[in-house]
């Protein structure tokens, strides 16, 4: 198989050779921020994550697509990521649970991407210099780089609209008899799925008011991971507010995030954020090692804040990675126990969540 | 957690020879424990039967004991030193069985002596089939269906019950030893039957066969606070079927979606926590149906095992260190990450390239065996490459084995499969053996789908699809030219693998070309860096691997830099001694302010720690790609190379010598290496200095051979040039036997393989001295001419038995004073007319013809296997000496610096003895030759001969018997000695057993013989084999009648070899077997330290019984 030589360009000018692979981009030029991902398996998870609406992907494992895409590891209908940048594409895939190839779901979703690039200098050069534009294709070198620097920052960008339902949606309880509603900011599928196990989950659009979720009258409200900045998702920081105290409240990744800024906290850029599924965190209550799927390039930052107390730190930077609220039940986390991809060690976040709903419970008969 | 205060003084046990499954991986992880313990603070207290590891320098421990590894020696250890703890989970299958005996025989109560990294019940839930299978049922996961059985009743049983295919493995053995696979009734009585005969406690594991399976490792580590991590996931290329030690491995898993490897993660956790592993590191294997997913947990090893010395040097995080941390109360958020330090050894190490291992083999030493692998490990060694691809890191793989291959074929020896019919390849491949992946490219290169291939081997199709990436891109290339490359083209290509060599012998141009075409339009290579964490941090430890992308990490630095070439994978004749050589060149230089380089492909070592040098490269040992490293390392430092060293590596390094940058390479000058190799020169050197040799000449044709031969008459030893350990050498007796001898040479010659023949490297024809005493001795000459004499070894058996077999004695005990100064005189000339600088091996013959006559036979200027084992027993560390004299300096400023110190004074003898892999290849003749077979050594160390050889012989698995009944017979030309070898073990109180012609020579001398057996041919009642089988004989004594297995002796040997029974096949062997038998009940057994024999001990401190 022989593709078409293509160039990725950042904006501070640095330039990669690789080939064009997926769909063809308009004009032959894909811009996004590029982040680089150290998972080693679960390649579709993260190309299907919400959270990464704007970006390329960069992996740094070098061979992508080696076991193909199936129906089943989605966690959404389609990426919102702008394209993927990788080492080296599988030519053909090998696994029994394999539906389809890698470049055909590109192809199919539209997104491009480019194959050949030495990623470790990639990630060495973000590593070093910070998240920055990109823009990769078969264009020339001098339109990519034009592109990679129009490209516009995510600072204070609201993402989140680009990737949250139009509508509420509602999915069957697989377990307990709780009545979740769990706000959209990019949620992924395993998420879902993950409480659908405590009951049935209410899936509503991030600009859902207070006063509309609590008209469904939840046991607890879940805030999902997505995309970007939560500084100007300022209409679901209100939300929170409306909510804390009002019923137990769990929150992921952005939704961690915006309930900390509900609290009075605030965020902060990382320099290239962690993404990868092998970041150690410590849970403070136990002193327990947790290895866990990260996805974030803003952070909370780490004030003495009343009203909350910070649960879990990641031990490779001290960044937090998860809080608690003292006075009413809500807590969050920064990183990702429902997993998709990466280490199962978290999970039992989610019966906390079960824990405290049913505590709430308790108190309100 | 911290440290833990409650204990002051830690026992460690070592895993003892290297044995095929068990190699010098554990001294890599030994070492990196004894460091560590060393460094909180601990005493340590070290028991390691083999001298040749880095872990039995005497700096490594409070106190090192080079005994035996058995229940006897550890009790006596034990009650000498009164450890608060013994840590077992670093000395493989040997320390985790010693400690287990220990338990049993209630040994670490008495003593009140605490078991830590894994306990009793750990290991026995670990180690047993049937708790470790009921215990994963209970914990919910899935195991192939099973049973077990200590009878052939039982084992009928089970049969009808699991059906055909069925794997049977025996319980508590080491490597998979004596585990097999049967698909006919047939086939299941043998393995049964035999399985339950090699199983420690009589007990196999019947299971269903899963063969055909994808196979997977994960090695994970937990902390007494119930962290757990995975350190390295390993996909095996070859199914199951094949040993993990004999199947290709690569790193990380390739093929599993993220849920299938989630969950393989979190069983692999279960495991540990059930088995109830409390620190340390463990793998645990799994299987995966490739049509359905359904996945089984195959088994677990609750300590520090062969693979997870491959994943610390895959992933960069050290297991073996954080084992020993986490033992003594660390937890793992306590250790920092060593290549990062600033991050926490609590995490997964996540990787941005590919590991391939290879495993080597040696099954040319061993004619009879098939070749074919199987569930019973074979290899010898194994190399492993690192690329940012999988064909990167497998066509670099194929090239470290250091086969005479430059690549994944394309290349000459790629024309060894031409002659078979496409049905017959793909027939080969189907069948797993030493050479299948060759045969996997030219299957693909035929024309065969990557289906087809898989359906005939079960290779995932993703790796053969990758194979077929090489495939592909070689068709294309073979259409081009040297000249025709656009940049992108040859970056393509090489970062596919191919070497400069393939290109060259594709295009039929000289590699120079392809070389300098390459570079014109500049593409060159690259270094990555090893960092644990996929460069999402920066990495502290410069541990480096080559690839061909956009830049390359290697820091600069002004500093003076030695680069330091490895011995590559270990195999017969080249193992884990010029492994220890290389370290301590390293640890040398690094002492007189160098900064050392370190190139090496052998993950098992210690050279390849990343904490041994100042800098690692991973790489072949190839001209292009040693070549790639002095220019790297030139272009950082700004050309302040200060040196190559490439006389401790084995022959790996030094056949690489002469290409290399002359003015770089230290030591001996590639010239003077010429002048010991080329046998004319030689010859007329040794003229020159009237130093007598046998009399030979040297021939690149039969003819030359027999001509050669009519003039100096038989027996003959014909030798290739330019070999390690032996290869294809043989002593003939008549002139079939050399047309043979000279047949073979030719052919493997033909194919660019080791050893062959070629008109530069022709065959050397000597007249060879029978009954001779064979003598090494190691020297260091520096540059003002001093010479130092390191040892001085009489080899136990007679010339014709390959150094590296023999046992042999420091101090010598038979030689004359007068012999001893004479050996030492011609050392030292020859070290002058050689110019050496360094280190000399030089081996003699010494003839009792009237006085001692001696010969020399050759001489080698360059580190000898037998340096550790010196260096151990005169407490003079010999190779850091060289080292620093190949640098520049004398002995005069070393033994004013103090490194150089003077030799021990002391009463003690040494004895090292070699370790024979007879029981891995019962089809093998077990007779010793002039060819190379042992795999390890051990030493023995006492205050008399009898003694220091009896504790080799234990040592090296036989224990003498002190008494009962000697078996003895042996060949005419031995009749004499083996008199004498008879009235010594009558002397003791034996019986003797003999065959007949044997029996007529002891009575002719008048000693009783008690049975006489007819040859196997004529015997109608009971005959030798039948005699030893029935359990009455304690000790064989049978040597080889000339070349080749004969009938009546391989019998015999195989029969004793199967029973256990103490064998020996030479008759010098014998007389110092009866010495030590002699001592040893007149001695009453003591156990002592390296550091007190360093220390001097006299005889007088010899206890009677």
């Amino acid at each position: 198989m022989t593709y078409e030589d293509a160039l990725l360009v950042l904006a501070d000018g640095s330039t990669f050779e690789g080939e064009a692979i997926g769909a063809d981009a308009p004009n032959g030029i894909t811009t996004g921020e590029v982040v680089f991902n150290t998972a080693m398996s679960g390649y579709q998870e993260i190309i299907t994550d919400p959270s990464y609406a704007g970006q390329l992907i960069s992996f740094t494992y070098p061979h992508i697509g080696n076991y193909g895409v199936n129906d089943i590891d989605f966690e959404a209908a389609s990426p919102f990521c702008n394209g993927l940048i990788v080492r080296d594409l599988a030519r053909l895939h090998s696994n029994h649970r394999a539906t389809s190839s890698l470049e055909q779901l590109l192809v199919d979703k539209g997104v491009s991407g480019i194959t050949g690039i030495d990623t470790r200098r990639l990630t060495r050069t973000i590593r070093d210099h910070g998240a920055m534009p990109g823009a990769f294709g078969t264009a020339s070198e001098a339109e990519l780089l034009a592109a990679a620097q129009h490209q516009p920052p995510t600072d204070g960008v609201d993402l989140v609209q680009t990737v949250t339902c139009q509508s509420p949606y509602e999915t069957a309880s697989t377990g307990g008899t709780r009545r979740i509603v769990a706000y959209d900011f990019g949620v992924k599928r395993t998420m879902v799925r993950q409480l659908s196990g405590l009951g049935t989950v209410e899936v509503v659009p991030a600009s859902t008011s207070a006063a509309d979720v609590l008209a469904r009258q939840p046991d607890g409200v879940f805030l999902s991971n997505g995309p970007g900045d939560p500084e100007p998702v300022t209409y679901a920081v209100e939300a929170i507010q409306g909510l804390l105290g009002e019923v137990p409240i769990f929150g992921i990744c952005l939704g961690h995030q915006l309930l900390s800024l509900a609290m009075g906290a605030e965020t902060y850029k990382l320099p290239f954020g962690h993404h990868g599924a092998n970041h150690p965190v410590c849970n403070h209550a136990t002193g327990a090692v947790e290895i866990t799927s990260q996805n974030h390039n803003y952070a909370v930052v780490d004030d003495a804040i009343s009203g909350i107390e910070v649960t879990h730190r990641n031990l490779n930077d001290g960044v937090v990675e998860g809080i608690r609220c003292l006075d009413v039940p809500a807590f969050s986390v920064q990183y990702h126990p429902e997993a998709a991809p990466g280490p199962h060690d978290s999970r039992y976040l989610f019966a906390e969540f079960e824990k405290l709903m049913q505590h709430a419970s308790r108190k309100d008969a | 957690m911290p440290r833990r205060d409650d204990i002051e003084s830690i026992l460690l046990i070592g895993a003892g020879p290297i044995v095929i499954g068990q190699a010098c991986e554990f001294d890599y992880s030994g070492t990196q424990a004894c460091r560590v313990l060393r460094e909180e603070g601990y005493r340590v207290i070290l028991a390691n039967s083999n001298p040749a590891t880095i872990m039995t320098d005497p700096e490594f421990a409070d106190a090192t004991y080079v005994e035996p590894l058995t229940l006897e020696t550890l009790t006596a250890i034990i009650e000498r030193e009164k450890p608060d703890a013994l840590l077992p989970t670093l000395g493989g299958q040997t320390a985790l069985n010693l400690a287990m005996e220990l338990v049993e025989a209630g040994v670490l109560e008495k003593h009140n002596v605490e078991m830590i990294g894994a306990d009793a019940t750990a290991i026995a839930t670990a180690e047993d089939r049937g708790l470790f299978k009921s215990a994963m049922i209970e914990i919910g996961l899935e195991v192939p269906r099973s049973a077990i059985a200590r009878t052939w009743e039982e084992s009928e049983v089970a049969l009808k019950e699991i059906g055909l295919p069925i794997i049977i493995r025996p319980a508590y053995i080491l490597g998979g030893k004596g585990t097999g696979i049967a698909t006919t009734p047939e086939e299941f009585e043998k393995a049964a039957k035999a399985g339950i005969e090699a199983s420690p406690i009589n007990e196999i594991l019947i299971e269903e066969s899963i063969v055909g399976w994808k196979e997977f490792e994960l090695e994970v580590m937990r902390d007494h606070a119930d962290n757990c991590v995975v350190v390295c996931s390993i996909e095996n290329v070859d199914p199951m079927g094949v040993h993990t030690g004999d199947s290709i491995t690569v790193a990380p898993i390739q093929t599993l979606t993220d849920v299938e490897y989630q969950a393989m993660r979190d069983a692999a956790f279960a495991v540990l926590r059930r088995v109830g592993v409390e620190t340390g590191g463990s793998n645990v294997q799994f299987s995966v149906d490739p049509e359905t997913g359904r996945q089984v947990v195959i088994e677990m090893n609750p300590r520090v095992s062969r693979s997870s010395a491959l994943a610390s040097k895959a992933t960069g995080f050290p297991i073996a260190k954080i084992a020993a941390r986490l033992a003594v109360g660390y937890t793992l958020d306590e250790i920092p990450n060593d290549i990062t330090k600033a991050t926490p050894a609590s995490f997964e190490p996540t990787i941005d390239y590919v590991v391939t291992k290879i495993p080597r083999w040696a099954f040319e030493k061993f004619p009879g065996v098939s070749g074919v692998l199987g569930t019973q490990m074979q290899s010898v060694g194994e190399v492993m490459a690192i690329g940012r691809t999988f064909p990167e890191s497998l066509q670099k793989a194929v090239r470290s084995l250091e086969l005479g291959r430059d690549g994944l074929n394309c290349d000459a020896a790629e024309g060894e499969l031409d002659d078979l019919s496409d049905a017959d390849l793909l027939a080969q491949a189907a069948v797993p053996r030493s050479m299948r992946i060759f045969e996997l490219e030219a299957a693909l290169r035929r024309g065969f789908s990557v289906d087809e291939v898989f359906a005939a081997t079960k290779v995932d199709p993703w790796f053969l699809d990758q194979i077929l990436a090489i495939t592909e891109e070689r068709a294309a290339l073979s259409g081009r030219t040297v000249e025709s490359l656009s940049r992108r083209e040859w970056r393509r290509a090489k970062q596919l693998g191919f070497a400069d060599t393939q290109l060259a012998w594709l295009w039929d141009v000289p590699v120079g070309e392809v070389a300098k075409a390459r570079a014109d339009v500049g593409i060159n290579v690259t270094y990555k860096t090893v960092d644990t964490c996929g460069a999402e941090f920066v990495a502290e430890t410069p541990y480096h691997y080559s690839t061909w992308e956009d830049e390359t990490e290697v820091a600069p630095s002004v500093k003076e830099r030695v680069i330091i070439l490895g011995s590559g994978p270990n195999r017969i004749g080249q193992g884990i001694e010029f492994d220890y050589c290389c370290v301590h060149a390293s640890f040398a230089l690094r002492d007189a302010g160098y900064e050392t380089v370190m190139i090496n492909c052998n993950p098992e070592t210690v050279s390849t720690d990343y904490d041994t040098s100042d800098r690692l490269y991973f790489e072949p040992l190839t001209l292009e790609d040693v070549n790639n490293v002095i220019e790297a390392e030139q272009a950082a430092s700004g050309g302040n190379v200060a040196g190559i060293v490439v006389s401790l590596g084995g022959q790996t390094p030094l056949k690489l010598a002469g290409d290399l940058p002359r003015d770089l390479v230290v030591g001996t000058s590639p010239d003077s290496i010429d002048l010991a190799e080329d046998r004319d020169r030689w010859n007329a050197l040794c003229a020159q200095l009237e130093i007598p040799q046998p009399a030979g000449g040297t021939a690149t044709t039969t003819e030359r051979a027999l001509e050669i031969v009519s003039r100096i008459g038989f027996p003959a030893l014909v030798r290739p040039s330019y070999v390690l350990g032996g290869r294809a050498m043989v002593i003939v007796h008549d002139e079939d036997g050399l047309r043979e001898a000279m047949a073979e040479l030719s052919a493997i010659g033909s194919l660019g393989r080791e050893g062959g023949l070629s008109a530069e490297r022709p065959v050397l024809v000597d007249r060879f001295l029978q009954d001779a005493i064979e003598v090494d001795v190691d020297a260091i000459r520096d540059a003002t001419g001093e010479i130092l004499i390191g040892g001085v070894m009489e080899h136990v058996e007679e010339a014709g038995v390959h150094s590296g077999d023999s046992a042999c004695m420091i101090p010598p005990v038979t030689l004359s004073d007068a012999t001893v100064a004479t050996l030492e005189h011609y050392a030292g000339e020859l070290a002058d007319a050689l110019e050496v600088i360094g280190l000399l091996n030089v081996q003699f013959a010494v003839q009792n013809t009237g006085g001692q006559q001696v010969f020399v036979i050759e001489a080698n200027p360059r580190a000898s296997r037998t340096v550790p084992f010196v260096a151990k027993a005169t407490g003079v560390p010999l190779v850091k000496v060289a080292t620093r004299v190949m640098l520049g300096a004398t002995l005069d400023e070393l033994r004013a610096e103090g490194l150089l110190t003077d030799k021990v004074i002391g009463d003690h003898i040494a004895v090292k003895e070699a370790v024979l892999p007879f029981n891995r290849f019962p089809e093998a003749d077990s007779m010793l030759g002039p060819e190379m077979k042992s795999t390890g050594e051990v030493m023995g160390i006492d205050l008399t001969a009898g003694l220091a050889f009896a504790k080799s012989q234990i040592a090296a698995g036989q224990t003498l018997p002190e008494g009962g009944t000697l078996f003895l017979s042996v060949a005419d030309r031995d009749k004499a000695v083996g008199v004498e070898a008879g009235r010594a073990f009558v002397e003791l109180g034996f019986a003797i057993a003999a065959t007949s012609g044997t029996a007529r020579a002891l009575k002719e001398a008048g000693i009783p013989v008690a049975v006489v057996v007819a040859k196997l041919e004529e015997a109608s009642g009971t005959d030798a084999v039948d005699l030893i089988k029935s359990g009455e004989i304690n000790i064989v004594v049978n040597t080889p009648r000339g070349r080749g297995p004969r009938a009546d002796g391989a019998h015999i040997r195989a029969a004793a070899g199967s029973k256990g029974i103490p064998l020996l096949t030479t008759v010098s062997s014998a007389i110092a077997a009866a010495n030590g038998i002699a001592d040893w009940r007149t001695h009453r057994f003591q156990v002592r330290t390296l550091q007190e024999f360093h220390n001097g001990v006299s005889r007088n401190d010899l206890a009677d019984r």
